[in-house]
């Protein structure tokens, strides 16, 4: 496998950003809606959104080297899908990033609405960059539905990917696997 | 002069003689010359104290009768501020408040039992997530009189205590935290 992704099959790089992510994304979602529901008394009412917040930064890192990296190389093709799988991939993958960024960066803006900054497991702090009356609360309802989007398009990709993986492999070659 | 002291004079008498007449004023929030500060215990060790930023309300208050006074105030529940915005918004959610239900909170007095000593006890209806239950202010006037800028003010103090219970505020937060306390400084400026 090669680093760099080709016209065949992505690369190394971009398939340890894609599962890494994937497995961040979905622990984070997990995470999330576990951690809201904490009793006060709970052991991890604490730790458990401290994680949240230190791996949601991590993967903001990522998903910054992600889009860089999907820029600077050429994209696999897609010739094995029909048009309108076609269309219905590319809408898929593209509305990830916006909605990726969305989901991040408004999580980021819950914790520093009032300035403080976020510590990364006690390894950085990430300052805030605004603070504004409020903003703790339309970043509240932007992260937690754009959590839903971004769950419900990982639910259609995961779904359209594994009918290409065993139901109708064209030219047994895999792009991500 | 002689016509203009006495002109001074006269005003001077009105403003002596009105306070025995009540008077209605409005609670100086332009000026924020009043606030409403809640505090509650943290686990039994220390207070975590907070306050509602928006509000407003009006009294009638007469110092020969203060059995006579009158306050109502109405408070926007989601300008709750504890100085950390994400216990801001927890506290704004369904889990508390619920803002977006019950976006006010008001309280409406009902009978004011004056000492003659400047104290006394308010009880009033409090509405906080739509439950109405009597509380009761222990209130103390602190001052009043005409201010250097032409009006006339009048303020007090107060404390009240309510369960979060009583108000459908079930969140389990530690058996010291059942009960918050309310620290209430009003001024008026008379209408």
């Amino acid at each position: 496998m090669m680093i760099k992704d080709s016209r065949d099959q992505y690369g190394a790089v971009s398939r340890v950003l894609h599962w890494s992510m994937a497995l961040a994304l979905s622990l984070l979602f997990a995470l999330g809606w576990w951690m809201v529901g904490l009793d006060y008394y709970s052991p991890y009412y604490k730790s458990a959104p401290d994680l949240h917040r230190s791996v949601g930064l991590l993967v903001l890192l990522a998903l910054g080297v992600r889009i860089a990296w999907r820029l600077i190389n050429v994209k696999p093709n897609d010739d094995d899908l029909s048009p309108v799988e076609r269309t219905a991939s590319r809408a898929v993958h593209l509305g990830f990033y916006p909605l990726l960024i969305a989901l991040m960066v408004s999580g980021y803006f819950i914790s520093t609405a009032d300035g403080r900054a976020i510590d990364v497991f006690g390894w950085f702090n990430v300052p805030a960059v605004v603070a504004a009356p409020g903003l703790e609360d339309a970043a509240g309802l932007v992260h937690e539905w754009s959590a839903y989007v971004v769950m419900a398009l990982a639910v259609v990709h995961s779904a359209a990917a594994l009918k290409h993986r065993y139901w109708n492999v064209t030219n047994g070659r895999h792009r991500m696997w | 002069m002689m016509a203009r002291m006495f002109g001074f004079g006269m005003v001077a008498v009105v403003a002596l003689a009105q306070p025995t007449v009540a008077a209605d004023y409005e609670i100086d929030i332009k000026g924020a010359h009043a606030s409403i500060n809640f505090r509650i215990p943290h686990l039994g060790f220390s207070w975590l104290v907070g306050r509602f930023d928006t509000f407003s309300g009006t009294f009638s208050y007469d110092e020969a009768n203060p059995a006579a006074a009158k306050i109502a105030v109405e408070i926007d529940t989601a300008s709750i501020n504890s100085n950390h915005a994400e216990r801001d918004k927890h506290l704004r959610g369904a889990d508390f408040l619920d803002v977006t239900t019950f976006p006010k909170a008001t309280f409406v007095s009902r009978s004011v039992t004056a000492d003659g000593a400047g104290k006394a006890k308010i009880v009033g209806d409090f509405t906080l997530r739509g439950v109405t239950k009597p509380v009761t202010i222990d209130a103390v006037v602190v001052g009043g009189g005409a201010d250097p800028w032409g009006g006339y003010r009048q303020g007090f103090a107060g404390k009240a205590k309510l369960a979060l219970a009583d108000f459908g505020i079930l969140k389990e937060l530690g058996p010291a935290s059942k009960e918050v306390e309310l620290d209430l400084h009003v001024e008026g400026v008379r209408k």
